[in-house]
């Protein structure tokens, strides 16, 4: 009996790997449901504008994006700043469409916290975005959000003028 | 052939870590994290008719910020720089001019705003204007309101707007509610 207390005092026991794969599969899983493997490839240049005044939308399934700024290969898509909706650049005309596409895909109760994001490029005009809202209207689409960067400070942007 | 008991070898699951391991890393590259964020606007919904003429709000409660397409300012007839603008905003709303607005502590000159459920900001832009300017306007005038809710919170609470509970962020929301209009753009020339 005192011997074996005595063995036991003695050695300590390894570390039990065994549960090393659980573990790690644990944080897998994790990874891989918060993934977002399907990223839209930008075809036009964007260079968001900074602000201090932004809230988080949360909701990235209740959430569209639609893009503008000029062209990344102007050789076939010109230089004047153009709409990207999902993989391809789009008319004015086409953001009815695409909008209530949208939103038909999300399910009905959550419709009313439809959120269209505009991300656009700092040096896309106002008349761009301005049309842009007219149709957004028109599609019923009247929540939105102008994408932006955060800024440390408001300073930051009295800057450049 | 079928007296010969053969057992399964039993698979070897010491690699197993490492496979997970691999698919872990993979990912945890891949893996994007970023959260959105912008400036929130709720438009108007569209109407074919074009605005009644005679609508009744007083010229003196409608603050018009104007950006033509040098992306200059012109505020309430003033020309300023984007630096000015929240203090001028912030001036506006909180003037108080019939004193109705107990929490107020504006100027109350009787040539701006009458309280702040009647200050509206409206803001027109050119066809011109570049998007960077109009964001930079966009949240001076978003500024101007936060910085308000926040003097009134410490005010009223010792604490800052965002950390008030949902009843108390309802009471400043209701002092000092949003009216900001977004006008169609005119175009002078681009």
């Amino acid at each position: 009996m005192a011997l074996i207390r005595k063995k036991k005092s003695k050695e300590t026991p390894p570390v039990s790997t065994a549960s090393l794969p659980d573990i790690v599969f644990m944080l897998l899983f994790f990874f891989m449901v918060t993934t977002t493997m399907r990223e839209v490839t930008l075809l036009v240049r964007l260079k968001k504008p900074k602000a201090t005044e932004m809230q988080k939308l949360d909701r990235k399934d209740l959430t569209t994006y639609i893009y503008m700024g000029s062209p990344k290969n102007p050789e076939t898509y010109g230089s004047e700043p153009r709409i990207q909706l999902d993989d391809q650049l789009g008319d004015i005309g086409d953001i009815q469409s695409f909008v209530i596409l949208k939103r038909e895909e999300i399910n009905e109760a959550e419709r009313p916290k439809f959120t269209v994001s505009i991300k656009a490029d700092i040096d896309v005009k106002m008349g761009l975005i301005s049309d842009l809202k007219q149709e957004l209207r028109k599609a019923q689409a009247l929540k939105i959000s102008y994408s932006t960067n955060p800024a440390a400070s408001p300073e930051e942007l009295y800057k450049t003028y | 052939m079928g007296r010969k008991k053969r057992s399964t070898p039993e698979i070897n699951a010491g690699s197993m870590a490492d496979i997970a391991f691999l698919l872990l890393i993979f990912f945890l590259v891949t893996t994007t994290m970023d959260v959105d964020k912008g400036l929130m606007v709720k438009l108007a919904p569209w109407t074919d008719e074009p605005p009644p003429e005679d609508n009744k709000i007083k010229e003196k409660n409608i603050f018009v910020v104007l950006v033509n397409s040098n992306d200059q300012l012109l505020v309430e007839d003033d020309y300023l720089s984007i630096d000015q603008l929240r203090g001028s905003a912030k001036d506006f709303i909180n003037n108080n001019g019939d004193g109705t607005c107990a929490e107020c502590n504006g100027l109350r000159s009787p040539v701006s705003s009458d309280n702040p459920q009647k200050a509206i900001i409206s803001l027109q832009n050119d066809r011109g204007t570049s998007y960077q300017m109009f964001v930079k306007v966009r949240n001076e005038i978003l500024g101007a309101y936060s910085e308000l809710r926040n003097e009134l919170s410490e005010r009223k609470y010792g604490r800052s707007f965002p950390t008030l509970n949902e009843e108390d962020r309802s009471v400043i929301v209701g002092i000092y509610p949003q009216f900001i209009s977004e006008a169609e753009p005119v175009s002078v020339g681009e």
